[in-house]
């Protein structure tokens, strides 16, 4: 697994390929909560499109990062999930409390973090 | 009829290595694409259920004990099993209800996933003795059920 992350607006956005199982689960938490902190952003935006697999333990993982953006108040979304990927979030419900889209910019539009940057949030 | 065996460590990191393992040995079945991802969420999740549950007592440092999976091509079907020897489950039927998890960072959905992903999900297991999750599911025929039609118009289209 592969992670890169940067940030726009008030998003940290965080762009993921390979698998995330019990095993990268924990790297992911490490790398996403240490990113948050440090850009000091409050939403969270996560690129799937290249994620190959996810099973609970990743989707526990994303479920854990939701709830840490909540306590800042913050939103979380995830862009480009590939269609089997897309189906666990569905069975798992997940979909009903974090949303998804096509792509990263149609979340950002979606979140509004597009017009927080318009006030020259820029890096 | 072809099988494997693996035995190896309860580690996480082996989570990936037994998924696709025994995914590649379905690919040797008529199962779609989308079957064999099932597979592998199943199979990791059974694999991932010994890893965090079945020996809780693991040596600091040392390696925690084994798991050994079995994969079988019975016919049409596939069969997993992943058996352990740790601690066993004591409430199978609480282990097996959507959002149950003894450990308050899971979302309890392991079982949810085994199940709605194969077609049949038996476990035995007994505190002190380890858990046998067995797993079958069956490769879907083509709706006419020719199974000689290579060259059937319907079939054959190359995704």
């Amino acid at each position: 697994m592969d992670i890169a992350s940067r940030k726009d607006g008030m998003a940290l956005l965080v762009s993921v390929s390979g698998e995330l199982d019990l095993h990268t689960a924990r790297e992911f938490r490490a790398r996403v909560d240490a990113d948050y902190d440090r850009f000091g952003a409050r939403d969270m935006v996560f690129d799937f499109a290249r994620v190959s697999f996810v099973d609970s333990s990743g989707l526990g993982a994303i479920l854990g990062r939701y709830s840490r953006a909540a306590e800042k108040g913050g939103q979380v979304a995830l862009a480009g999930p590939q269609p089997h990927v897309r189906r666990l979030l569905e069975l798992a419900g997940v979909m009903r409390i974090i949303h998804t889209y096509a792509d990263v910019e149609e979340a950002l539009r979606a979140m509004g973090a597009k017009e927080a940057a318009a006030g020259g949030d820029k890096r | 009829m072809n099988w494997l065996r693996l035995e190896l460590p309860a580690l996480a990191e082996n989570v990936a290595l037994v998924r696709v393992t025994v995914g590649s040995l379905a690919a040797q079945l008529p199962f779609t694409l989308g079957d064999i991802e099932e597979i592998r969420v199943a199979v990791s999740e059974a694999f991932s259920n010994a890893v965090l549950h079945a020996y809780p007592q693991a040596p600091a440092g040392g390696l925690p004990g084994t798991v050994t999976v079995e994969a079988r091509v019975e016919g049409d079907s596939l069969e997993v099993s992943v058996v352990d020897r740790g601690v066993g489950i004591e409430d199978v039927e609480r282990a097996r209800q959507p959002a149950f998890s003894t450990r308050e960072d899971r979302m309890g959905l392991g079982f949810v996933f085994m199940e709605s992903f194969m077609d049949e999900v038996t476990i035995r297991t007994a505190p002190g003795s380890g858990t046998r999750v067995l797993m079958r599911k069956l490769a879907r025929k083509p709706p006419d059920g020719k199974a000689d039609a290579g060259v059937a118009g319907s079939s054959g289209a190359k995704a």
